[in-house]
């Protein structure tokens, strides 16, 4: 890659930080109300962005979001489907 | 496609509620970083690609190079067991209830996705549509007022020419007043001149005739009768020696 710039662990993007340095990544974010609100509203606009506010999106826009609300609501639920389980031991 | 449909009737509800997790807000921000994009670049033609409805297609280009074409198939296949065979998966009758509602979904898209598609694409380029006509007249105007300028100062040019010959006319009939003026001034002139010559002329003409007469009038009071008598013998004796020298001649 071109210009490989020193820059500081703090302001790297995730996919640039090794792995030792994953801790003080963590530790450098900005948990602060304001940091978790923009950092949500960062998310958003790039997945916005990127699969519906386009000229002609496609279904994966939508559909990405609803199988995620499947995924994530099943995990809510597991504690009470457990029991709906065929065998005990697996 | 259902995206599409989404884009265009949440850009119709300005003011939606809190962000539900389905619910997609259509607040596009503009001008957020420092520096302002004027014109603002046109939207991507299609979005980021997506395998079979929900898998994002860079999940399949990470796994490519380690795993080739069918590893996240593969992927998939595996982990699908595992969670069947630890039952972390349950199948119970919401299992059922899913099946039948993904297929039903999978028809109605599969069968009525291109026309919603093309309807919502309809939609958009409507809108599309009435802001490039507003766009084109305004610019139509603006070029009309640009021609109408350009005109306004050509004729304004001509104005120059315009107040060239009225000031020509002006000097002209300035011109014209001055010479009738010098004209009567030389008239005034001559006629007092000519009243002095005349006078002149009569005081020398009323001298002579007066002196005229006044040496007639004296010659004729001195001739005395005496001298009359003597000027008349005179004549008679002239007369007779003229007679005779014609008589002498008319005999020769």
């Amino acid at each position: 890659t071109a210009d490989r710039r020193q820059v500081p662990v703090a302001e790297k993007r995730l996919m640039d930080v090794k792995l030792n340095q994953l801790g003080s990544w963590l530790g450098s974010r900005d948990f602060t109300p304001n940091g978790i609100i923009s950092a949500v509203r960062r998310g958003h606009d790039r997945y916005y962005n990127k699969y519906i506010n386009v000229k002609k999106g496609g279904i994966g826009g939508v559909a990405m979001l609803l199988a995620g609300y499947v995924v994530l609501s099943y995990v809510w639920e597991y504690d009470h489907i457990k029991h709906d389980r065929w065998r005990k031991y697996h | 496609m259902l995206s599409r449909l989404v884009f265009v009737t949440a850009s119709g509800l300005k003011s939606s509620g809190p962000l539900g997790a389905g619910l997609v807000h259509a607040s596009r921000s503009l001008h957020t970083s420092s520096q302002s994009l004027a014109p603002v670049p046109p939207l991507p033609e299609k979005g980021g690609k997506v395998r079979h409805g929900i898998f994002p297609e860079e999940l399949f280009q990470l796994l490519y190079p380690k795993t080739g074409v069918t590893g996240p198939y593969m992927l998939g296949t595996g982990l699908l067991v595992y969670l069947l065979s630890k039952e972390i998966y349950v199948i119970n009758h919401e299992t059922f209830t899913a099946a039948a509602i993904g297929a039903v979904l999978i028809y109605g898209v599969k069968k009525f996705g291109p026309s919603v598609a093309a309807f919502a694409d309809k939609l958009n380029e409507e809108k599309v549509a009435k802001a490039q006509e507003v766009k084109d007249v305004a610019m139509t105007n603006l070029t009309q007022a640009i021609e109408n300028e350009k005109k306004e100062q050509w004729r304004v040019e001509g104005r120059g020419m315009l107040f060239d010959a009225k000031r020509n006319n002006v000097a002209m009939l300035l011109e014209t007043n001055y010479r009738e003026r010098l004209q009567m001034v030389t008239n005034e002139v001559k006629k007092r001149l000519d009243y002095q010559v005349a006078l002149q002329n009569l005081h020398r003409q009323m001298e002579k005739e007066h002196m005229v007469n006044w040496v007639e009038k004296s010659v004729v009071s001195s001739i005395t009768p005496q001298q009359e008598k003597e000027s008349i013998a005179k004549c008679i004796a002239d007369l007779k020696a003229l007679a005779k020298t014609t008589q002498a001649k008319a005999a020769v």
